[in-house]
């Protein structure tokens, strides 16, 4: 039987798992839509406009979606993890009261302009909501990533009778990790983003749409995913040598480490082994986990066994960055791919948009095995060297906990399920009709240049 | 505490009372007229068409609407962590319950919209049941905390009748939002509605006022001590007042050339407002009532501090562009459309 600890831990990662699919698809997605938006306002080409209009609908699923998972997360401290705010709210409260003042406000009021006011305000006001809302979701990105990241690498604080005081803000914001998770994480979300639009958009013209907008949008997130997965592969490794450096014992796990060693070997597969506190079945290249962690092929990587007692389970953090570091690799590979296509021959051969689609939703397994990588390797601590989570968690019996985990579950299968179908109907919705009332502004004379009817047929 | 002794460090928990009361009264008045025209939503086949106007009167606010929510517990988080705990170990399960409403209710609003034609009347249900299914645990937890989070079935019974008049009171303000942002068949329908919510309301308003006291001595005394008791008593008597004056315009509405049509949501809007400062009278400084007041449960004042610098700067700029928001989408919603 599961204790109200395993319960509330296993709640929130269902929780924060659920929600950040959202979050990561859209801090992309807004600015890729002001991006659609900003071209069609320079050029008059309608056909940015008609990608603006499929996506924006796309987008606001997204984003309820985000917005309601993330209320669910707002609770959550509160609900089950008592210690944590006794302990760093000082902290901790207002890093999440700047987040909702400076960023969920402003995101959800301009997102209702966005959305709805395209006929109700000159072109430009529209322009400027979808700018904002992209502001926004990045400024929501800063403040959840400056508490996160204060929790691996606390600073800036001091401990009176048990309880976590500033002594500097920007220390406690600008903490160690900071820098490093944040860029990554914004990356990672324009990966997802790219490979989710161009996922879509290949399903699209994979359905038999002949339209430019879908190649247009295919074509905008091979781009930036081609950009992009290169980059986050150096920012990644940047953030790993920051973790060596403040937390070692995640870096071991990572590595399947136990004995401090030099010239450690870079573990393709291994079966990691608690029990007897060593791998089976290795496979790995000589000498280069310790070439990419110390810059030297003989540097010393600390193992677990100087940690025993005070490190992470290893199997979900040795894995979880295996998988992370395979999906980067796979992106890398279909994004430049693409590319060559795109560049050679205009476009992309059958089999290759059946990948396109097929890697779809990659963001979110790279994003959730990269966020388990780290989470789970913050273990056994809440807040670093401060909280354990076990001292965290709230009193309440297992059975209450158990009901809403079982509740939050059930909701969030059928909705993951319903999500993936909706975003199916409107793919085939928009391959047979173009994206509707695209007509609508054109009476309303607020959008100006769109073309003539006579046109309609050819973008 | 003696206001002319107080130091600035403790202001600063009634400071932040005061914000998060604003917070809670704006999410009451907000997010309620768009759960109640959740809940108002009528489930006949012919009825689509009428389904889409309500639900396209709220599309641009929702979002925002639910943010107070989310900033009132926010500022619990940040002000009164202690406070927080208390309430949450006692609302565990009705909390939980509230955010599956709020969750069902939320995508199903977008979901309808996109979903294929024969899904839309399920997400419409859904979309119903969400925003009952909130409200209902909303209240229920008023009720809870007015009674102290005991578990008798006194208090269970009295949580019952706070969660039926916070529906009522939230199907009053939205059908009264109807009433303004609607026309022709849709609006005579929500004049109606507005009349029985609001009677509806006003029963549980005088149930729940009447109980109070009774059950909390310390409300009892506060509300009848001599000379404040005469003042204080307004709050009742508008309160009252603002019921009966709705109700007599609403049998005359609608008007020709729609004079008066907003007339019912801002008088219920007044209530609401009336009806807020009568259990913020009853309980303030207490935060959970016999058990802990604001200064007990408040955060160190150097993380108010540095939390109160943002709010009073971010707190007018989200007042100003909600308003913004509202002035864009002024008018009746037939005109609305999604995208």
């Amino acid at each position: 039987m599961l204790d109200t600890l395993m319960l509330s831990r296993i709640q929130f990662a269902a929780n924060i798992s659920f929600h950040i699919l959202f979050p990561a698809i859209t801090i992309a997605l807004a600015w890729i839509l002001f991006y659609f938006k900003l071209r069609h306002d320079q050029t008059d080409n309608p056909i940015w406009m008609r990608a603006y209009r499929f996506w924006v609908k796309v987008f606001a699923l997204n984003f309820a979606l985000g917005v309601v998972s993330g209320i669910t997360m707002s609770f959550q401290f509160g609900t089950n993890w008592p210690g944590y705010m006794e302990t760093v709210g000082n902290i901790a409260g207002p890093l999440l009261g700047y987040e909702v003042l400076t960023a969920f406000f402003l995101e959800a009021t301009f997102l209702g302009i966005m959305l709805f006011g395209i006929n109700k305000v000159p072109s430009k006001v529209h322009t400027f909501s979808a700018f904002v809302v992209a502001v926004g979701t990045m400024l929501s990105t800063f403040w959840i990533l400056a508490l996160n990241s204060w929790m691996h690498t606390p600073a800036g604080f001091e401990m009176r009778d048990g309880v976590a005081h500033v002594t500097s803000w920007m220390e406690v914001i600008f903490n160690p990790s900071f820098p490093y998770r944040f860029a990554h994480m914004l990356i990672a979300s324009g990966l997802t983003g790219a490979f989710f639009v161009a996922g879509l958009s290949a399903y699209r013209i994979l359905k038999g749409d002949h339209k430019k907008a879908p190649r247009l949008t295919l074509k905008t997130g091979l781009v930036i995913a081609a950009v992009l997965a290169p980059i986050q592969a150096y920012v990644g490794d940047l953030h790993g040598l920051n973790t060596l450096k403040h937390q070692p014992q995640k870096i071991a796990a990572m590595e399947g480490v136990w004995e401090t060693e030099r010239g450690a070997p870079l573990l393709l597969f291994a079966i990691p082994d608690e029990e007897e506190r060593t791998n089976h079945f290795e496979i790995g290249i000589p000498k280069l986990a310790s070439l990419i962690l110390t810059h030297d092929a003989d540097g010393e990587i600390v193992g677990l066994n100087e940690f025993e007692g005070d490190h992470p389970p290893v199997k979900p953090v040795f894995f979880g960055f295996r998988l992370m570091v395979a999906m980067g690799l796979l992106m890398i590979a279909v994004a430049w791919t693409g590319c060559y296509f795109l560049r050679r021959r205009g476009e992309l051969p059958q089999w290759l948009l059946k990948v396109v689609v097929g890697m779809t939703f990659s963001g979110w397994v790279a994003t959730l095995a990269g966020w388990y990588v780290t989470e789970i390797g913050r273990q056994p601590w809440l807040v670093t060297g401060v909280l354990t989570t076990a001292d965290a968690v709230t009193p309440l019996a297992a059975g209450n906990v158990g009901f809403s985990l079982a509740m939050y579950l059930t909701i969030y299968v059928i909705l993951l399920w319903a999500y993936i179908h909706t975003l199916r109907v409107m793919a085939r919705k928009a391959v047979e009709v173009e994206e509707f009332e695209t007509t609508t502004p054109q009476k309303e004379g607020t959008i100006t240049n769109l073309p003539g009817a006579t046109q309609e047929g050819q973008a | 505490m003696n206001p002319e002794t107080m130091t600035f460090n403790e202001w600063l928990p009634v400071i932040f009372i005061g914000i998060m009361g604003l917070a809670v009264l704006i999410y009451a008045v907000l997010d309620g007229y768009d759960l109640g025209v959740g809940i108002l939503l009528p489930m006949q086949t012919q009825d689509e068409l009428q389904r889409d106007t309500m639900i396209a009167s709220i599309g641009p606010f929702w979002d925002a609407n639910e943010t107070w929510l989310v900033l009132a517990i926010g500022i619990l988080l940040i002000a009164f962590p202690a406070a927080l705990s208390q309430i949450m170990f006692s609302l565990y399960i009705p909390v939980a319950i509230m955010l599956i409403g709020l969750i069902l209710r939320g995508v199903a609003f977008d979901f309808r919209a996109k979903a294929a034609v024969d899904h839309k009347l399920t997400w419409d249900r859904v979309f119903k049941s969400g925003s009952l299914l909130t409200t209902l645990s909303q209240g229920y937890m008023l009720g809870q905390y007015v009674m102290g989070f005991e578990s008798g079935w006194q208090a269970q019974m009295f949580s019952l009748l706070s969660a039926l008049g916070v529906t009522a009171a939230y199907s009053y303000i939205g059908a009264a939002w109807l009433v303004m942002k609607t026309e022709r068949d849709l609006q005579k329908r929500a004049v109606q509605w507005t009349r029985k919510a609001g009677r509806a309301t006003l029963l549980g308003v005088l149930a729940v006022s009447l109980i109070n006291p009774l059950v909390n001595p310390g409300v009892f005394d506060r509300w009848f001590t001599y000379p404040l008791v005469m003042f204080v008593l307004l709050i009742p008597t508008l309160t009252f007042a603002g019921f009966v004056v709705n109700d007599r315009l609403l049998k005359r509405l609608p008007k020709e050339n729609d004079r008066h049509c907003r007339v019912p949501f801002f008088l219920t809007v007044g209530i609401f407002l009336l009806c807020f400062s009568g259990l913020a009278f009853s309980f303030f400084p207490e935060i959970v009532p016999g058990e802990l007041n604001i200064w007990q449960a408040a955060s160190a004042p150097e993380s108010l501090k540095f939390i109160f610098v943002g709010a009073a700067i971010v707190v007018p700029l989200i007042l100003a562009y909600t308003a913004f928001s509202y002035y864009v989408f002024w008018g009746k919603a037939t005109e609305l459309k999604y995208h």
